[in-house]
């Protein structure tokens, strides 16, 4: 192990360039780690964003030689290379500026995929007994544990070439939703998620499930909005 | 063009699909036979000349080719270009009639050549 | 270091299968025309035909052909590939499809120029 981690990191906004810190090595040592060296011992200028450290927040994702990773939970030595790290702000959304992007755009498709839950009881309403068993209930399962850090969103290809795009984990929590026995929005939210810039967008390259650090499958629950949806249509539902 | 003629063109590109599937397997397997030994136009013309089988066959494949291929074209316009959506429906549009008219002439073309 | 970083989140294989798709897809559709032009030669009679078919006998004309078929091959199992994605229940050997694909792709095209020489 080298004593000095040669660092670059994007600074400026998207007309910005890269530059280069000298980190000392150490063991167990995160990329998160490395950002917060260079803010607080090189440069108090740097901005960039975390909160939980444990890989639940979601906040601290980031562009990590060359791909979108939660930094808090990515050891250097597994993604240093000749003792070199280069960092940069996640793709797909504009730099505000160093490590922080806008996620606006990803926060409100979110809400644009039909992401918020529509209870169909009341409080004095008993608890919905769902085995977990239930087929339906796993495939919500299945995506239930996205944090919403927008690292399938950054890998995306489909984002980069169709801004207008949903993007994996908009959809994602849609099928959830559409899984859940509970919601009641139904066929509307089909709706929502249908479309050039919904599901049916979706090329399969699989860079959402490859890079996802909760390793859920977005492809695959797009694959079953995609079922959905067909079905929808060939009955006049949409 | 609505969300809902979209998703539908989405879906004619998948069900198109699932019917040259079976064609295109079919076409592979017959043009690695027929090559051996080279081609000559008088033995394709004897193999598919006057035959309603295949002219029916060629002509489903044709039509699902111009209903699959200018929907793949749309996309890719509408996400490698920069066209206007009206110009990119406008290729493809153009594109499936070109398709669909000279594939479905080179079909009743040969069947009207008779066997050989 | 720098090189290629802006790229890399597309190294996996099912990236790599996206394109072939692709690209497969756009060279077929401009195929189409050229292919039913050739075959509306016949109707200008054999010989016309003939002569296209005896052009087409060039070594390099017959991998360039070869090509076409990997390109066709590769699109029709790749595309199996997907409508088995899109409409068949998840399977997470997505990668094995992958390779699979590839693999008859690659075996069409050589089976083409075994025998085509």
């Amino acid at each position: 192990m080298s004593e000095i981690l040669v660092v670059e990191i994007w600074r400026g906004a998207e007309d910005g360039h890269f530059q280069s810190f000298d980190v000392p090595r150490l063991e167990n040592q995160t990329v998160l780690d490395v950002v917060t060296y260079v803010q607080r011992k090189l440069d108090p200028g740097l901005s960039y964003r975390f909160s939980c450290r444990v890989g639940m927040c979601g906040s601290c994702a980031m562009t990590v030689n060359g791909t979108p990773r939660w930094t808090c939970r990515t050891h250097v030595s597994r993604v240093a290379e000749d003792g070199q790290l280069q960092i940069a702000p996640l793709r797909n959304l504009p730099v505000i500026k160093d490590l922080t992007v806008d996620m606006r755009n990803f926060f409100d498709k979110l809400a644009k995929a039909g992401g918020a839950f529509q209870s169909t009881k009341a409080r004095t309403d008993n608890f919905a007994q769902i085995p977990p068993a239930d087929p339906r209930r796993k495939q919500a399962d299945a995506g239930i544990e996205c944090i919403g850090c927008a690292v399938c969103y950054a890998a995306c290809d489909v984002v980069t070439w169709k801004p207008t795009y949903l993007g994996p984990a908009a959809l994602n929590r849609a099928w959830t939703l559409v899984n859940d026995a509970r919601d009641g929005m139904g066929d509307k939210r089909l709706s929502l998620v249908a479309g050039d810039d919904g599901c049916i967008a979706c090329h399969s390259q699989q860079g959402c499930q490859e890079h996802c650090p909760k390793n859920l499958s977005p492809t695959a629950a797009i694959a079953g909005l995609k079922r959905s949806v067909a079905v929808a249509a060939l009955k006049g539902k949409l | 063009m609505s969300e809902v003629t979209q998703t539908r063109l989405w879906l004619a590109q998948r069900i198109s699909a699932m019917v040259l599937a079976v064609a295109v397997a079919i076409h592979l397997t017959g043009i690695i036979i027929a090559i051996q030994g080279g081609l000559s136009a008088a033995e394709i013309i004897g193999r598919v000349g006057g035959s309603f089988t295949l002219a029916a066959f060629y002509g489903v494949f044709v039509l699902a080719c111009a209903v699959h291929a200018p929907i793949g074209l749309r996309t890719v316009l509408a996400e490698m270009t920069d066209l206007k959506p009206v110009s990119v429906n406008g290729i493809a549009g153009a594109f499936a009639a070109v398709i669909l008219l000279m594939g479905m002439q080179a079909v009743l073309g040969f069947y009207g050549l008779g066997g050989g | 270091m720098a090189v290629g970083m802006k790229t890399r989140h597309r190294n996996h294989s099912t990236w790599w299968a996206f394109a072939l798709h692709r690209i497969s897809g756009v060279v077929l559709a401009l195929y189409l025309p050229v292919h039913f032009q050739v075959l509306a030669l016949a109707m200008d009679g054999e010989a016309v035909l003939d002569g296209a078919l005896k052009w087409s006998d060039q070594p390099l004309v017959k991998l360039a052909e070869a090509g076409l078929i990997f390109l066709l091959a590769a699109h029709l199992t790749g595309g199996i590939r997907l409508l088995a994605l899109e409409f068949l229940p998840w399977r997470n050997w997505q990668k094995s499809l992958v390779a699979a694909s590839g693999g008859l792709s690659l075996a069409a095209g050589l089976l083409f120029l075994v025998n085509a020489f």
